[in-house]
């Protein structure tokens, strides 16, 4: 009884518990299986320990290339819808100006559509005009379906500053050049960032889309759906742990420095 | 950024009321802000989807090109063909939906209200998985749901799959290449996208409501139904529909975890776009499934009356 009434106390703790371990469950599988060394092409099951494959990441031919073509994609993929959104962002908390709901459906539109309508339409527009698939028709598609997440990263954090913080700029005789760069471009910063960090892993991670407009060209993700057919070399899961270890670590510092400014204020 | 600086002209003179904000330096001002971004979007996201309604209804072939004569009928021949893979999509995507809202929501619940210092912690590990590569994460459910690994053989000595296979959603000893191991992916694949909202609308609660409906003696349950769950509506709706809308138009999933008799709408318009180049059928079955989904989602908005959302 006393076991039940427990349970019953943290019954709301013990389900999200549980639920964060279905969410890491593959993680640690990913992590495991990179100490694995597979007797045949597949690395689903355990068969002895070995650090071959972190000693030697790039052992599988085409695989750091393909590593390689998606992080530039991504960083050029990232600095365009960036620069878009914010400026998109700042016209539409700054302003008020004609056909308004009609650019905020346009900006909404594209996070409401399944990636698989997206990919396939831009398709049929790259196939009628005629355009090489490649690198540079992954990066427009990359910029387009991004900039709506940058947008909105960006916004909310513009429509949550304070306009006097400008104002008082102006009145201590800033130009507008100086208001910008010195007050509102450091306050709009985090919102920048996190939406800049989205896009990045957006671009890196998405597959969809990129399948249906690469042509020929095959990104990290696209090289692991060929191996899931062709097999999977255990240095595909060494990459997916160290992507894990890398991302903990960035948004750790991220919520560090969050953290510290707020003492700072405080 | 230029344009923003340059097409300025001075600050006005006047004092302004702090309620409003000057709006109003540089009449051209917004509309360079939003040039470069709108045209990207009207030409590589509107565009688009123009030439697809202009393909769903051409007809003629790879060889010959094709030419648009209103063939509407190419839609009512993908429809009749490709139904199953439809309901099936709305059924999967509608199971997941409703999994990752009963899963996600003691987890949301937990980081908001219980977590205390371990909070940063959790959200940590839940946004983590967004930067790695979902595809691998999503083939490692090809090693835990393995023939005779141990889920399976824990499930079978629990006689769940005997339950699970009477209800069509496994096959005999396996999961894998069955609808429930689909399912448990899309579950999985969504699931931070059902959490941050939820977690974004719960934390937004004041903790004092909470105390009142206890002082007013509210059982905890009462108090979770009465007061916690509908002040996290806003959460929910959004939580569901950006679940919802991906993992209806999913076909990793389908094709990594399932088998011919689990494919999707999204397996079948990737291989009829990609494999058998019947371009036609395959903008009209994206052409419907945009619909459809756009129909969905205003009925649900409608309906659980947040409409502020969008």
């Amino acid at each position: 009884m006393a076991l039940i009434n427990w349970l019953k106390r943290r019954l709301v703790v013990i389900a999200g518990l549980l639920t964060l371990g279905y969410l890491l469950l593959p993680n640690v599988v990913v992590t495991v299986f990179s100490f694995n060394q597979p007797k045949g092409r597949f690395n689903y099951e355990w068969q002895e320990f070995s650090t071959a494959a972190w000693t030697d990441p790039c052992g599988v031919a085409d695989l750091c290339g393909s590593l390689s073509l998606s992080l530039q994609l991504a960083a050029w993929a990232t600095l365009g819808a960036t620069v878009l959104g914010t400026m998109i962002a700042f016209a539409l908390v700054r302003y008020r100006f004609r056909a308004r709901g009609a650019v905020n459906s346009l900006i909404f539109l594209p996070m409401a559509m399944p990636e698989v309508v997206m990919a396939a339409s831009l398709l049929t527009l790259f196939l009628n005009m005629g355009a090489q698939l490649g690198f540079w028709t992954i990066l427009i598609a990359h910029i387009m379906f991004c900039l709506s997440f940058v947008v909105v990263a960006v916004k909310a954090r513009v429509m949550s500053m304070d306009p006097r913080l400008e104002e008082a700029a102006r009145d201590l005789y800033a130009g507008p050049v100086q208001t910008f760069v010195r007050v509102t471009l450091p306050i709009a910063a985090p919102g920048i960032a996190a939406g800049a960090l989205l896009a990045f892993a957006l671009s890196f991670d998405d597959f969809i889309i990129t399948n249906f407009n690469a042509g020929s060209t095959v990104t990290f993700p696209m090289f692991v759906w060929g191996s899931a057919q062709r097999g999977t070399p255990v240095q595909i899961n060494v990459i997916g742990t160290a992507m894990f270890l890398v991302a903990v670590l960035f948004v750790m510092a991220g919520m560090a420095i969050g953290n510290r400014r707020k003492k700072h204020k405080a | 950024m230029s344009t923003l600086t340059e097409a300025e002209a001075p600050p006005p003179l006047a004092p302004v009321p702090t309620t409003k904000p000057p709006r109003k330096r540089g009449r051209w001002t917004p509309y360079l802000l939003l040039a470069p971004g709108l045209i990207w979007l009207l030409v590589f996201f509107a565009m688009p989807m123009v030439y697809q309604a202009s393909t769903s209804v051409q007809t003629g072939s790879l060889e010959d090109g094709y030419q648009v004569t209103w063939h509407f009928a190419t839609y009512w021949d993908a429809l009749s063909e490709y139904y199953p893979q439809f309901l099936r999509s709305v059924l999967y995507a509608g199971s997941a939906t409703i999994l990752c809202l009963l899963l996600g929501y003691p987890l949301a619940y937990l980081i908001a209200f219980r977590a205390g210092r371990w909070r940063n912690l959790i959200l940590i590990l839940v946004i983590a998985p967004f930067f790695t590569s979902f595809l691998i994460r999503t083939l490692a459910w090809k090693t835990i749901l393995s023939d005779g690994g141990p889920v399976v053989g824990a499930l079978d000595t629990l006689h769940v799959l005997d339950v699970t296979s009477w209800l069509g959603l496994t096959a005999g000893d396996r999961v894998l290449a069955t609808p429930l191991a689909v399912v448990c992916g899309l579950t999985y694949n969504f699931l931070p996208f059902m959490i941050l909202p939820l977690y974004t609308s719960l934390e937004r609660i004041d903790g004092r409501l909470h105390e009142a409906a206890g002082d007013l003696y509210a059982k905890p349950f009462t108090t979770f139904r009465k007061v916690t769950f509908p002040l996290s509506m806003p959460g929910v709706v959004s939580g569901t529909l950006l679940t919802f809308i991906p993992a209806s138009g999913d076909y990793v999933n389908a094709e990594l975890l399932g088998s011919t008799n689990t494919q999707m709408i999204g397996n079948v318009i990737q291989s009829q776009f990609l494999r058998i180049l019947d371009y036609p059928t395959a903008a009209a079955l994206s052409f419907i499934l945009m619909a459809a989904i756009l129909v969905m989602v205003t009925v649900y908005i409608r309906k659980s009356g947040t409409e502020d959302l969008v």
